[in-house]
């Protein structure tokens, strides 16, 4: 199957600074692929590679089978969604959306046509006559998006779309986006800083840091199967609780924290099993996955702890406490009465975790 | 004071309530005669005397006789108020080997100025937004090479330039002023021009690419639009900096096209007879006119564009 967006090998350097290294990814005709990572990781220079924006140091970039590295932007089939919309200030919405079609010199009964399409997808009809300061936040967003739709583009670029929005658009807009990708089919690539927005939307989500993809994957294998730390650490909130120690191979593996106390995780899947002798390891335990009471007695593993702190969140509560001398918080339902203080029991199934191997970092 | 204090009793009881209702808000207003602004405006005002009194003792001399000038009472508003030195000093007064008064002057300056800076401003702005939105190798060495420009003093750079003009066969022609002014308004203008298009958002650039303009499109429907508030002031730099200009003008221009400066200056230094005070102080304000207008009327543009301009960068 041919690849809608093919990168192979791409760098860039600015100057002596390696902003991305031996990029590679292969994006599927019509899946929706976001670019996440924290601000400085490449996720955005990544996108204007792709937009031909920028210049690349090393590599080629393929759209739908064509080399496009050295391509003008607006040859390479591609719309651009930015996070300030960027619409031109002096132009109505109307002419925000029909700019790039009349650059292309299009029949004007053409350009009509396909802005109307857009206009009635977006639900911006009513704005059309409109300056783009006499509109709100998430309407300029639509309209932004509006004229990467005009163009009739084989692959929609979005920059932080959502960020300048406020939380209760930003889900909404969330949502259109989703839908509109669902109607139109197109192949989406969607940087972001947000994980809810990367789980939520992304058929496949990259995770980036110092310009290297740490992992690719859907957002159920991201969230349950993180690759290393690094992914461990930055998917979920609160973050995943680390324990430190070592791992013990053999017929009955188990994870001896510091101190001393022992963990069985024969339930864990180990991908490369540890031998007999012990490795320095992490496990990883997300609070979600945290049983408390009853539940807690099923698991193989359980212990008694002191709450320290509790944080009603409304939907659930957040606790912090120590589990072998290290700081763990868990997540309860918010009808579970807890106060600081209290000894609860607290268990999990390490088959639901994840063990790192401490000195590379990886999941073992 | 009773009823304020009712009021703001009764808001923390029935806060609800209290909306509807005027209550005085914002802090105290302050009396207008503090000794703080009474010192500040009295410096104003004595600043402000100090500065117009010249003009002041310019106007009423102009509109005096020589005769009545010759009593010495400068201060005093004209007996007899006439507007002859006026006429003279624009139709009739001698400028070195004519006797046509300051309007050819006038002529030749705006001949000067006006292509000088349209093309100046121009090239400065097509400068500043290549080097901001298609930075190239070497562009901010390039820029670096520019501002330096600026700081070398003009007496260096005049016999060469003459000697440039002479080569092209232009020296002595409204060609050779046009260029000079061009040359030496291009550091500061980039500077202003490259400043602003910093200012604006890149995305802007990056989306009219993607869009699919080019290097000219996006200059001229995109970028210009939006550059209002510095060209305003780009043009009152160029109108006011080459109106006044003597020294190009009188150099590179050529005794026909002399600019309306130097021609004041042929008129108030001419040594022959009497100094005729009241059509110097007349000629003088003739020629300050123009910039005096133009400050006048776009004053509050231009400090909005500086402010745009300047902060950044």
């Amino acid at each position: 199957m041919q690849h809608s967006v093919s990168i192979r090998d791409l760098s860039l350097n600015f100057g002596h600074v390696k902003v991305l290294e031996h990029l590679n990814l292969d994006i599927a005709e019509g899946e929706f692929i976001v670019l996440l990572g924290p601000s400085g990781c490449g996720k955005s220079t990544l996108l204007n590679c792709i937009a031909g924006l920028l210049d690349v140091s090393d590599g080629q970039i393929f759209i739908n089978g064509k080399n496009v590295t050295w391509e003008e932007p607006k040859d390479r089939g591609i719309g651009m969604v930015f996070q300030s919309y960027a619409l031109y200030p002096q132009m109505t919405v109307e002419r925000n959306l029909s700019f790039g079609l009349r650059v292309a010199r299009l029949p004007k009964d053409e350009v009509e046509r396909r802005v109307k399409r857009a206009a009635e997808i977006l639900q911006i009809e009513p704005l059309l006559k409109r300056k783009p300061v006499e509109l709100s936040g998430g309407q300029r967003q639509r309209v932004a998006i509006g004229r990467a739709l005009v163009r009739d583009v084989d692959v929609f670029l979005f920059d932080e779309p959502l960020s300048n929005l406020d939380a209760k658009l930003r889900s909404d807009l969330r949502v259109e986006i989703k839908r509109l990708h669902q109607r139109l089919k197109n192949t989406m690539i969607y940087v972001t800083h947000d994980q809810i927005e990367a789980l939520t939307l992304a058929d496949r989500i990259a995770i980036m840091k110092n310009g290297v993809i740490q992992q690719l994957a859907d957002p159920h294998t991201i969230y349950n199967k993180p690759v290393n730390l690094y992914v461990a650490g930055f998917i979920g909130s609160p973050t995943m609780n680390f324990l430190e120690g070592e791992v013990v191979g053999g017929a009955e593996p188990v994870f001896k924290a510091n101190d001393g106390t022992v963990i069985p995780v024969k339930t864990y899947e180990f991908s490369q099993a540890p031998n007999g002798s012990a490795v320095k390891g992490v496990l990883g335990v997300r609070p979600e996955h945290i049983a408390i009471g009853e539940a807690a007695k099923t698991m193989p593993f359980a212990t008694e702890v002191e709450i320290e702190i509790v944080e009603p969140m409304g939907s659930d509560t957040l606790a912090y406490t120590k589990v072998a001398g290290q700081a763990i918080a868990f997540r309860a339902d918010s009808d579970v009465h807890l106060a600081s203080g209290q000894t609860v029991l607290i268990g999990f199934d390490p088959a639901r975790g994840s063990i790192f191997d401490a000195a590379s970092s990886n999941r073992i | 004071m009773t009823t304020t204090a009712t009021v703001s009793s009764s808001a923390q009881t029935e806060a609800t309530d209290v909306k509807s209702r005027v209550d005085p808000r914002g802090p105290r207003p302050k009396p207008f005669f503090t000794p703080r602004k009474i010192i500040i405006y009295s410096i104003l005002f004595f600043a402000c005397l100090y500065f117009l009194f010249p003009l002041y003792v310019m106007i009423v001399t102009s509109f005096k006789t020589m005769p009545e000038i010759r009593w010495g009472n400068i201060f005093a508003p004209p007996i007899e108020w006439t507007g002859e030195a006026w006429t003279k000093a624009w139709t009739s007064a001698c400028t070195g080997l004519t006797c046509q008064g300051l309007s050819p002057g006038f002529w030749n300056s705006v001949k000067i100025t006006v292509p000088s800076t349209i093309v100046s401003i121009f090239i400065a702005a097509i400068n500043g937004y290549a080097l901001i939105n298609w930075r190239f190798k070497g562009s901010e060495i390039f820029f670096s090479i520019l501002i330096f420009g600026s700081f070398i003093p003009y007496q260096v750079m005049l016999y060469p330039l003459v000697m440039l003009t002479r080569e092209m066969g232009i020296f002595g022609s409204l060609w050779a002023v046009i260029l000079i002014h061009t040359i030496f308004g291009m550091p500061i203008l980039t500077l202003l021009f490259r400043n602003y298009f910093a200012a604006l958002p890149v995305e802007l650039f990056k989306a009219a690419r993607v869009d699919g303009a080019g290097f000219w499109r996006i200059f001229f429907e995109i970028m210009l639009p939006m550059s209002l508030p510095i060209f305003v002031v780009a043009l009152i730099l160029q109108i006011t900096g080459i109106w006044n200009d003597f020294l190009f003008g009188v150099v590179f221009a050529g005794t026909q096209n002399y600019p309306m400066t130097v021609q004041l200056n042929n008129i108030v230094n001419s040594a022959q007879g009497s100094p005729e005070y009241n059509v110097n102080m007349a000629a003088t304000i003739l020629t300050g006119l123009v910039p005096l207008i133009v400050y006048f009327v776009s004053g509050r543009l231009f400090v909005r564009g500086i402010a745009a301009g300047a902060v950044k960068g």
